[in-house]
């Protein structure tokens, strides 16, 4: 059963960053400047790098042959298991850097939990990838600051962006049996014991940013069952058609 | 990279001080480098920021073909190579505006002219990218094509420019070796992979033997390049070097070229080759390839959708500075 629960996991957390890598590296030579077109593609490599350690340890405890590209390209919508957060579209920049914002505030305190992690493979990763988060928080924190406190309009997009994305935010704090199970054999973290740092960050930003914290709302749910935005499928069309296209080859 | 010559009006003589010159050129023999703070030529200045910023232009246009196949890469791993590789260009387009602003413009300025269609930048833009083996051709001929012409530019004489080179050249060459590393991977495989291979090159030999720019014989400006050692090899010759380097490749690669004039001269060693349609490279120049206009759409577009951006920036590090000054 821990198998079965260790690979939703797993997958979980790889969907995460292989469809929000999706969505930055549709920046890839788009971006407002030379500068910021670097560091999205970082943060977008960073997130690929996770994603492929992710599917192959996940494919290993599978046991059944898969490897991370299978996982990637050749499960369909209802399969992946994503944050509905990370499918969100590129809108405008401020829709990029909100999104990214809300996600690394939460994974940045997430990996350094899990570094003490009882699963070997996953502290390992959360040891590296702690690092990367800390970068990725850093680099849209900074943003969100700039463009809260910029012009009036860059004030007004980062707002509308928030305010779209918030909803999206109760997600990263779910708590299911999959995850319940893990965290009773400290493999895995109570997503609700990080959640004052999350606050903490994202509190601190939107008043340097001159931003207003939304007020709790509904919050939306369903990623991590497979419900998913109608995004999904746009993402996933342009990113499996070669795989599913040609499916003996290797490349 | 991309130092066709392509907009280059001769260069005007101007009154120079014939001491300076003469002084100058002698550094020039000497093969000491010119520094941005050294004095220099009106014409030489001009050469060069034309060429570096014609230069720095094609990295950052090149990356759109590429990034046309970021989202549809086959495998995670590619995805992450492609994805690399496309940032390193955009680290050459900034190292190169930067060595060109050291020469008195301001990457402002030549953005600008980039984005008005004053400034040239390579031909082989605008070829697009259709299959997913043109990525790795892309990196074999393309970013090999580059190799050829910028290995001499190490040893350019103007100091930053050789510089950057240097450091842009190691990046190529891994590019390079990363493209055709895809397309080995892609011939071992299905009979469709393979057809894939050989229309990517059968597409992209000629627009990138046009890398190296019009042959010698209507080539009018390089003199001045070459004596000022901006230049070292002429068009042809390295043109030349390329087809020699390449055509043993297609053959461990198992892919024929689209050139029915390809033999070896058993004498000079040398490959021999057929003549790129001058008529299609000139018209492709003046704006009328299969993607011009679609390149400077999207460079505009990125251009301003990102003013807004740029404007915050902007606004927040006056007020961070007012607010400083106050305190
Ligand atoms: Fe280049
Ligand atoms: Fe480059
Ligand atoms: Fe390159």
């Amino acid at each position: 059963m821990t198998d079965t629960a260790l690979f939703t996991y797993c997958m979980r957390l790889a969907d995460d960053s292989a469809i929000l890598s999706q969505r930055l590296g549709e920046w890839c030579g788009h971006a407002s400047h030379l500068e910021e077109d670097i560091a999205l593609t970082n943060i977008a490599l960073d997130l690929i790098g996770h994603a492929r350690e992710l599917y192959t340890y996940a494919g290993q405890i599978e046991g059944k042959g898969r490897d991370e590209d299978a996982l990637c390209f050749h499960r369909v919508e209802r399969e992946f298991n994503n944050l509905l957060l990370v499918e969100q579209p590129n809108d405008d920049f401020a829709y990029a850097i909100m999104r990214q914002f809300l996600f690394s505030a939460f994974m940045l305190p997430f990996w350094e939990a899990m570094m003490s992690s009882k699963d070997e493979q996953l502290a390992g990763l959360a040891a590296k990838a702690e690092k990367e988060a800390t970068y990725h928080l850093r680099h849209s924190a900074e943003w969100v600051i700039r463009l809260g406190d910029g012009t009036e309009e860059s004030h007004n997009r980062i707002n509308n962006a928030l305010e779209f994305l918030w909803m999206y935010t109760g997600e990263m704090f779910e708590c299911d049996e999959v995850v319940s199970s893990l965290v009773a054999e400290e493999v895995a973290i109570d997503p609700m014991s990080i959640k004052h740092l999350w606050d903490e960050t994202v509190n601190t930003v939107l008043v340097r940013a001159n931003l207003e914290r939304p007020t709790e709302s509904w919050m939306q749910t369903g990623g991590r069952k497979g419900e998913h935005s109608e995004h999904l499928g746009h993402i996933l069309s342009p990113m499996q058609y070669l795989q599913r296209s040609f499916p003996q080859a290797q490349w | 990279m991309y130092t066709q010559a392509l907009n280059n009006p001769a260069v005007e003589a101007g009154v120079e001080d014939e001491e300076k010159l003469a002084a100058f050129q002698a550094r020039i023999d000497r093969e000491e480098k010119i520094e941005p703070n050294d004095w220099m030529p009106a014409a030489y200045r001009k050469t060069l920021v034309r060429q570096i910023s014609q230069h720095a232009h094609s990295e950052v246009v090149g990356m759109l073909p590429e990034g046309n196949w970021v989202t549809r890469a086959p495998s995670l791993k590619r995805k992450a190579i492609l994805l690399a590789k496309i940032q390193d260009e955009g680290g050459h387009g900034l190292y190169l505006y930067s060595a060109a602003e050291t020469l008195g413009v301001s990457r402002e300025e030549l953005v600008d002219q980039l984005l008005s269609g004053k400034a040239k930048y390579s031909s082989i833009f605008n070829y697009p990218t259709l299959n997913w083996a043109d990525v790795g051709a892309v990196g074999w001929l393309v970013d090999g094509a580059a190799i050829m012409n910028q290995i001499p530019l190490c040893r350019c004489s103007f100091g930053p420019y050789s510089r950057a080179m240097i450091r842009i050249c190691k990046e190529e060459s891994f590019h390079q070796r990363q493209g055709y590393d895809l397309l080995v991977a892609m011939m071992k495989g299905t009979a469709e992979q393979q057809e894939m291979v050989q229309d990517a090159v059968n597409r992209l030999w000629w627009p990138a033997l046009m890398m190296f720019g019009p042959s010698d014989k209507d080539s009018k400006h390089s003199a001045d390049s070459m004596k000022w050692k901006i230049k070292r090899f002429t068009n042809d010759e390295l043109r030349q070097k390329f087809v020699d380097a390449t055509v043993p490749q297609a053959k461990v690669l198992g892919i024929s070229l689209p050139d029915p004039d390809l033999k070896l001269n058993e004498e000079t060693g040398h490959w021999e080759h057929g003549e790129p349609d001058w008529d299609e490279f000139y018209n492709t120049i003046k704006g009328n390839g299969i993607c011009n206009k679609q390149r400077m759409k999207d460079r505009i577009k990125a251009h301003e959708d990102g003013a807004w951006v740029r404007e915050a920036a902007q606004a927040y590090a006056a007020k961070q500075a007012a607010k400083k000054s106050a305190a």
